[in-house]
C-alpha cells in the first residue's frame, strides 16, 4: 500500500532571541492511504509545528532545516507556492482545534463553503448544493437553513461539524485534525470521533490525528506516532504500543492518563520534570533527564529500535520494555 | 418578505430609537439640503438693510443678520455646504486610509513601520494649526478644506484598520482559509475586507460631523468658504460679532451643528451596535 503522507528527516527551526529553537529534529512519520494515524505528546511537543510544516505555513520566524515532506511522492518542502496553495484544501485539509474561532464570523456558513470550491467550474446554486449536502451528510439538521446562519448562531458541536464539512468537501487525499475534540464535551467528543470514522471510509482519505488524548487515539487509530520534545520517540500500530510500551515516555504517558486509573488517588500522577530547553537540547536521549531507567548508555543517541513489526522506538532498551 | 426584512440592517436599525432619531435627523438634513431653494422662503443672498438684525418672526422664521439676510434660508443652503463637505471628505479620506490601513496590517513589516510613522506624524498635528498653515498656501474655498480633512484624518482610519486587519491576520479562520488554499488576494478581500468594513463605517458614521464641525470651525476663522458664502460657519461667524445684542442669529446657526453631530453619533453607535455580529441579539 503507499503511504499518503511521507515525513522524513523533518528538522525545524524557530528563530528567538536565545538561538535557534530546535522544535522538531529529525521527524519521520508515515500516514498509509486510508488509514487514521494519532499524533499523541504533551504541549510543547511540536505538534502545532509539525501541522504548521506538513501545510508549509510557517511562522516568519520559523525555518525548515532539513527533511522532506511528501505526499503522495510529490515533494512539498521548498515547492512553489502556486502549487502548494493549489493543494491545500484541495489534497491536504485542516480541522482546527477550537470551532469558536476557525469559521470567519461576519461570513454566513454558505458563503465560507462556497468559498472553499472556488475551484470549481460550477455555478453558484451548485456549489451551494453541495454545501448543503455536506451539512447533512455531518449531521446538521435543517443543512438548508444553515447556510444562511453566521458561525455565531451554532454551537460549538455544531461549528466543529461545519469545520468538518468544510474541511472533507473537497474529498481531500489527507485530513489533519488538530485536536477536533478538546474544545467540546464529552459526549459530543464521541459523536465527533465517529463521524470522523465515517467519513474516513466513505471518502477513503487517510487522516493525521492529533491529540493529547490517549483513549481517543486509541479508540480511533490505526497507529500511532507519539512525541516528545520535538522528537518522534515511538510509533507503532495502536494497539501495539499501548500494551507494550517501548519507549519509557510512552510507558509513563499511559501511566499518567486519568482513564485508566482503577482507584482514587490524591493527586494524579505525573512525570516528574520539565521539557529541556531546545534552544540546546541535551546530547544523546531526549528523554534521559526524566527517565528513571537512564544508564551511561543514554548519553548517545538512540537510533529507532524494532520492537515487533513496524512498531519502533527511539530507546537503547526498547527491545526490554516492549516484551 | 416581512421577516426578512426585521433580520435586514435597515429593518433592526428600526427597531432601535436612537437609530430611529438619528435618521429622522440625517434624512430631515439630506432633504432640507435637495429642497433648500424651494424651503427657503426668501433668496438667502437678498440683503434688506431696512430689516438689519430682525428678530425671529413670521417672515423670518429666524431672524435676519448684519446685512438683512434670512438665516433660515442661509442654513438651508448651508446643509448643502456642510453635506457635500462631509461626504466628500469622509469617502476620500476612508478610501485613503482604507486601502493603506489594509496595505500596513497584511504587507511587509518595514512597509507596516513606514505607513504607521505616516499616519503618526499626520496625526501630530493639530487639525487647526494644518489648517491655519495650508489655508495661506492654497486658495480660499471648499476644495481646501476637503484637503485639510482627508490630511488630517485618513490617519485614523488607517490605523483602526490597520489593527483589524493585524489581530485578523493572525486569527484562527484566516490560518484556516490559508489551510483551505487562499490566496492572499482572496484572504483580503473575501475575508478580511468583511470584517474590518463593520469598524470602518462606524468610524465613518461617527467622523462625518466631526468634518462639518471642521468646516464650520475654518469657516469661523474666516479660512474656509470665500465671504459670503451661507456656510453654517460663516453664519455663527457673523452672529458671534453681534452675539450681545442679536444673540438669536448665533444659536440659530449653532442649532443644525448641533442636531447634525448628534444624528450621526447616534447613527454610528446603532450602527456599531447592529454591525458586531457577536453584539447581535440573534433570532
Amino acid at each position: 500500500m503507499t503511504d499518503t503522507l511521507t515525513v522524513d528527516g523533518l528538522t525545524v527551526h524557530y528563530a528567538t532571541r536565545e538561538g535557534a529553537l530546535q522544535a522538531l529534529r529529525d521527524v519521520a512519520l508515515d500516514v498509509p492511504a486510508g488509514q487514521i494515524v494519532g499524533i499523541v505528546g504533551e504541549s510543547g511537543c511540536g505538534k502545532s509545528t509539525l501541522i504548521n510544516a506538513l501545510l508549509q505555513l510557517m511562522p516568519e520566524n520559523a525555518r525548515i532545516a532539513a527533511g522532506s515532506v511528501r505526499l503522495e511522492g510529490e515533494e512539498l518542502v521548498g515547492a512553489a507556492q502556486r502549487r502548494l496553495r493549489d493543494m491545500r484544501g484541495r489534497d491536504i485539509s485542516v480541522v482546527f482545534q477550537d470551532p469558536m474561532t476557525s469559521l470567519n464570523p461576519v461570513l454566513t456558513i454558505g458563503r465560507q463553503m462556497r468559498d472553499i470550491q472556488y475551484r470549481e467550474p460550477c455555478d453558484r446554486a451548485e456549489k451551494l448544493r453541495r454545501a448543503a449536502a455536506m451539512l447533512g451528510r455531518v449531521g446538521l439538521p435543517d443543512p438548508q437553513a444553515r447556510l444562511d446562519a453566521y458561525p455565531h448562531e451554532l454551537s460549538g458541536g455544531q461549528r466543529q461539524r461545519v469545520a468538518i464539512a468544510m474541511a472533507v468537501l473537497m474529498r481531500p487525499k489527507l485530513l489533519i485534525a488538530d485536536e477536533p475534540t478538546t474544545a467540546l464535551d464529552a459526549t459530543l467528543e464521541v459523536q465527533i470521533i465517529e463521524l470522523l470514522k465515517e467519513l474516513q471510509r466513505e471518502i477513503g482519505c487517510a487522516i493525521l490525528f492529533i491529540s493529547h488524548h490517549l483513549g481517543v487515539i486509541a479508540e480511533l487509530c490505526d497507529r500511532v506516532v507519539v512525541m516528545y520534545a520535538g522528537e518522534a520517540v515511538e510509533e507503532g500500530p495502536v494497539a501495539d504500543v499501548f500494551l507494550h510500551p517501548s519507549h519509557p515516555y510512552t510507558a509513563k504517558l499511559i501511566e499518567c492518563d486519568p482513564g485508566r486509573m482503577k482507584t482514587r488517588a490524591k493527586l494524579l500522577p505525573a512525570i516528574p520534570g520539565d521539557l529541556p530547553d531546545l534552544t540546546a537540547p541535551p546530547e544523546g536521549c531526549i528523554f534521559r533527564d526524566r527517565c528513571d531507567k537512564a544508564t551511561d548508555l543514554c548519553r548517545t543517541k538512540p537510533n529507532p529500535v524494532a520492537v515487533n513489526g513496524t512498531h519502533w522506538a527511539r530507546c537503547h532498551y526498547a527491545a526490554e520494555y516492549g516484551a | 418578505m416581512m421577516r426578512q426584512f426585521r433580520h435586514s440592517l435597515l429593518g433592526r436599525l428600526l427597531a432601535d430609537p436612537m437609530a430611529v432619531f438619528a435618521l429622522t435627523i440625517i434624512i430631515g438634513l439630506v432633504v432640507v439640503a435637495i429642497f433648500a431653494d424651494a424651503i427657503s422662503p426668501h433668496d438667502h443672498t437678498l440683503m434688506n438693510l431696512a430689516d438689519r438684525f430682525a428678530p425671529p418672526s413670521t417672515t423670518y422664521w429666524l431672524g435676519t443678520d448684519n446685512l438683512g439676510r434670512d438665516t433660515f434660508s442661509r442654513l438651508a443652503q448651508g446643509s448643502r455646504i456642510a453635506l457635500y463637505v462631509a461626504l466628500v471628505a469622509v469617502s476620500i479620506s476612508g478610501m485613503i486610509g482604507l486601502i493603506l490601513g489594509m496595505i500596513a496590517g497584511f504587507g511587509p513589516r518595514w512597509l507596516d513601520n513606514l505607513l504607521l510613522f505616516i499616519f503618526d506624524t499626520l496625526r501630530a498635528y493639530p487639525t487647526i494649526i494644518l489648517a491655519l498653515a495650508l489655508a495661506a498656501l492654497l486658495p480660499r474655498g471648499l476644495s481646501t478644506v476637503i484637503i485639510v480633512v482627508v490630511i488630517t484624518s485618513f490617519s485614523e482610519y488607517g490605523r483602526v484598520v490597520r489593527t483589524q486587519t493585524l489581530s485578523l491576520k493572525n486569527a484562527e479562520f484566516i490560518l484556516a482559509e490559508r489551510a483551505m488554499g487562499a490566496s492572499p488576494a482572496r484572504m483580503v478581500f473575501h475575508h478580511i475586507l468583511p470584517n474590518v468594513l463593520g469598524p470602518f463605517f462606524i468610524l465613518a458614521a461617527m467622523n462625518l460631523p466631526v468634518v462639518i464641525t471642521i468646516e464650520a470651525g475654518m469657516s469661523f476663522l474666516g479660512i474656509g468658504v470665500p465671504p459670503g458664502t451661507p456656510s453654517w460657519g460663516a453664519t455663527l461667524k457673523d452672529g458671534f460679532d453681534y452675539i450681545r445684542n442679536t444673540p438669536w442669529i448665533i444659536i440659530a446657526g449653532g442649532l443644525p451643528l448641533i442636531l447634525v453631530t448628534l444624528g450621526f453619533t447616534f447613527l454610528g453607535e446603532a450602527l456599531r451596535d447592529q454591525l458586531d455580529p457577536k453584539l447581535r441579539k440573534s433570532r
